[in-house]
């Protein structure tokens, strides 16, 4: 782990370690255990430390589609820190797992408390957040599909 | 120009719904040996000409020269779509080996990344071959590969035997998982966080859309890999394939002899210009 991950996992956790009565736990999951639904409130939060976790959507007359999958030192969920603290997405253990948990109504309690840390965390989670909209946007082309210009995987009938 | 080298086809292997893996022998002398990332000028009799990289060949021939000469062909339009179709017995003109191709040695000592995305893995299949059958020269190596959808995923069975060989790692990701995928969905850039690789000592081969090899250095280098030891296949169109015609030149560089290997030191800047 050298990227984005690991600088998540630092800014997050150095700011927080210590300082929540309920301190981050680790917590493991068996391979297809379901983690969190899409509508259900965003109460916890979890930094993968070992397997990797699938995130779905809800589709009417089949299962959830996978949209992305996450690995080690990845963040799973940030939903709980914007309002209406839901998960907009389910998640799924692909493998199995191992995590640390947070509560995250404890951290955004903490972050309104102290806006030092609350700006460190929004810096992380926002990090994580752009990160994934650079990816979707990337995918959004279709790279590898019929006819974007520019490149080899780019051509297509 | 040189003149095209009759070769005929020995064998033809759908990849995917419109990719074709084909083994070309040549039918008197054949051409000087070929480096992985060079490519060969190839045509359909006919109809035309199209550049296409070597994805493979088999045991030198005589007198030093290329044996069996392997090509991976996506139809796009009418060139393509005429080598994709070619089939046992056809006959097609192949000329070179042209272009600067994959500078391994420049990596010796060092992590290797390999980073291919859809068809990008066909110039990189015979790099990856070396890396796998070789000496040891390298510290860790790892091939990250990212495809539309698992049915998409070129060299399926070659895939198998790397992740079995204990010199390489593989990671595979696809944009669209269908149902019974059990791998990675997302960015090929993600699988970056699966491997193990010490940044400053690490050398990279990129090779698919722009807008992926792009994404894939800017990242390597936000991570520490020092841009001269990127190496990037810009595989925008070209003519003559011998330097001559000026079609396939972007900024100071004529790809065909230039590249299309170059460092993303050079290319960074070369990857803004539009036309061609
Ligand atoms: C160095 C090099 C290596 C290549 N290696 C391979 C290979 O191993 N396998 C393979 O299938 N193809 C490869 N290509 C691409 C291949 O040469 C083109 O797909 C082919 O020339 C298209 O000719 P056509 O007559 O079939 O289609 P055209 O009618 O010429 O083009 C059809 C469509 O594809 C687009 N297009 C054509 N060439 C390119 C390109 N290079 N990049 C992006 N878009 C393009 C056109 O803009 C058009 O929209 C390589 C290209 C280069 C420059």
């Amino acid at each position: 782990m050298t990227g984005t991950a690991a600088r998540t996992l630092g800014l997050l956790t150095d700011g927080l370690d210590g300082r929540l009565s309920v301190p981050p736990h680790e917590v493991a999951f068996p391979a297809g255990a379901r983690i969190f639904d899409e509508g259900r409130p965003a109460d916890r939060f979890w930094i993968l430390l070992t397997g990797r976790v699938a995130l779905d959507i809800e589709v009417p007359g089949g299962p959830p589609p996978v949209v992305e999958t996450l690995g080690p030192g990845d963040l799973l969920g940030w939903s709980w820190f914007f309002p209406p603290h839901v998960w907009h997405l389910g998640a799924v253990s692909v493998d199995a797992t191992r995590v640390l948990e947070y509560d995250a109504v404890a951290v955004r309690s903490l972050c309104e408390q102290d806006p030092a840390l609350g700006y460190r965390v929004a810096r992380a989670v926002g990090a994580v957040v752009g990160e994934r909209l650079k990816a979707t946007r990337i995918r959004l082309l279709d790279l590898y599909g019929p006819r974007v210009a520019g490149g080899l995987g780019t051509v297509g009938p | 120009m040189t003149v095209p080298v009759p070769h005929r086809v020995v064998r033809s292997t759908a990849e995917t719904s419109d990719t074709t893996t084909v083994l070309l022998e040549p039918e008197g002398p054949g051409l000087a040996p070929f480096r992985p990332g060079q490519f060969a000028m190839m045509y359909a009799f006919g109809r035309g000409e199209a550049p296409i990289s070597v994805s493979g060949w088999e045991p030198p021939g005589a007198g030093g020269s290329c044996g069996r000469l392997v090509h991976t062909v996506r139809a796009v339009g009418a060139v393509s779509a005429a080598l994709r179709g070619l089939r046992p017995g056809d006959r097609v003109g192949v000329r070179g080996p042209y272009g600067t191709g994959w500078d391994l040695a420049a990596a010796e000592g060092c992590d290797v990344l390999v980073v291919a995305g859809g068809l990008g893995l066909a110039p990189l299949r015979p790099l990856v071959a070396e890396l796998v059958d070789g000496p040891g020269r390298f510290g860790s190596c790892s091939v990250l590969v990212g495809a539309r959808t698992p049915a998409d995923l070129l060299y399926r069975g070659t895939l198998r035997t790397w992740a079995a060989s204990p010199r390489v790692a593989v990671a595979t990701t696809v944009d669209r998982p269908g149902p019974g995928w059990t791998g990675d969905v997302g960015v090929v850039t993600a699988l970056l966080d699966r491997v193990a690789f010490h940044p400053p000592g690490t050398a990279a081969f990129v090779c698919g859309p722009e807008v992926m090899m792009r994404a894939t250095a800017r990242e390597l280098v936000h991570r520490g890999v020092p841009a001269q030891r990127i190496q990037l296949s810009l595989e925008r169109t070209m003519h003559c394939g011998t330097g001559h015609c000026g079609h396939c030149q972007l900024g100071p560089v004529l790809l065909c002899r230039d590249g299309p290997v170059v460092g993303w030191d050079r290319a960074e800047r070369l990857l803004t210009v539009r036309e061609l």
